[in-house]
């Protein structure tokens, strides 16, 4: 008669335990390594939002604006005298995008832009920004586009052109 | 039953991650009813698509590229939903964009992909109103006007809502 006591402490501690494992798992699991090691998080100060930009881009000293996304966005709407570098998260893309670097001073005031595709998401902005960073550059920004370029600047009333 | 509480608690935690992740990205919002203009397209098969072909369909057209992570993971919904309303009248479009032409073809194969593919330019991003960032869908009725656009993730059960109205609507 005892022991039915004892062995439902037994089961119980076992339950317990067990479910701080499995807490503990499904944490670890719901963690999105992405979101844990992005370097450029949102709200951080290395990022700029839209409005910030464009009043930045009608001061005096202008940002140098470079666009690492696809062309086709570019071609069918980007940023007053942004660069089209093309898409960084391709080889092609960080070549051009070391190459226009080189040309600038290491303290210039560098924008970079993409808004393929929501931010967590993008293969060209974290490559571009980690590139720029480790050439030396002091003064870079990283255009905040949570979603698109589409839904967070142009249809968000921001200057647009278009054009290759 | 210890393993049934680990997997149940398991299972809420996946969907709870998997939901979140829709719920930060989906953006729904209602466009004009532009109507897309007709157009001649080759698919990735060489098969001709006449946009006036699907004149009497409700048409998904998805612009999207096999190196965008969130447009990929779309893929087998849009499979799943061009296999189950096909006979409805459903027909769904992939505009890919700025793909690697092997990439494509090598992702076309490997996903079995039940519906047409066409490369995407920027003439026919113009045609749907300007594509300016991915994935992006258009639901388009048998009227040959887009109803709806999806920007961004996108939100299926809000989207199989629209495709099974449309598609009653235009039985009556």
């Amino acid at each position: 008669m005892n022991i039915q006591p004892a062995r439902s402490r037994s089961l119980i501690v076992r339950a317990s335990l067990l479910t701080v494992i499995a807490a503990a798992v499904a944490s670890a699991l719901a963690q999105d390594p992405a979101k844990k090691e992005d370097p450029l998080p949102p709200g951080s100060n290395q990022l700029i939002q839209a409005e910030e930009l464009a009043q930045a881009l009608k001061g005096a000293r202008k940002p140098v604006v470079l666009y690492v996304g696809p062309k086709s966005i570019y071609a069918q709407a980007h940023i007053p005298g942004a660069e089209n570098i093309g898409p960084v998260g391709r080889p092609e893309g960080m070549e051009k995008l070391r190459a226009r670097a080189a040309s600038l001073a290491k303290d210039s005031p560098v924008v970079i832009y993409c808004g393929c595709c929501p931010w967590d998401h993008c293969p060209n902005i974290r490559p571009a920004y980690a590139e720029l960073k480790k050439a030396g550059f002091t003064s870079v920004r990283v255009l905040y586009l949570e979603n698109s370029f589409g839904a967070n600047w142009k249809d968000k009333g921001f200057p647009v052109t278009a054009g290759e | 039953m210890f393993c049934l509480v680990l997997g149940v608690y398991l299972l809420g935690v996946h969907l709870a991650v998997h939901s979140r992740g829709h719920r930060d990205s989906a953006r729904f919002s209602r466009d004009s009813l532009r109507t897309v203009p007709e157009l001649s397209l080759t698919d990735l098969n060489g098969g001709a698509i006449h946009t006036a072909d699907y004149k009497n369909k409700v048409v998904l057209a998805n612009f999207w590229a096999a190196w965008c992570v969130p447009c990929a993971e779309e893929v087998p919904q849009f499979i799943a939903l061009q296999k189950k309303y096909k006979g409805q009248g459903l027909q769904v479009i992939g505009f890919s964009v700025d793909d690697d032409a092997q990439e494509l073809q090598s992702f076309y194969r490997k996903y079995q992909m039940n519906y047409p593919v066409v490369r995407s330019d920027i003439k026919l991003a113009d045609a749907f109103g300007g594509v300016l960032g991915l994935p992006t869908t258009f639901v388009i009725g048998r009227d040959s006007r887009i109803h709806t656009k999806h920007n961004g993730t996108t939100d299926f059960p809000v989207l199989e809502q629209e495709v099974v109205a449309l598609l009653k609507a235009a039985q009556n």
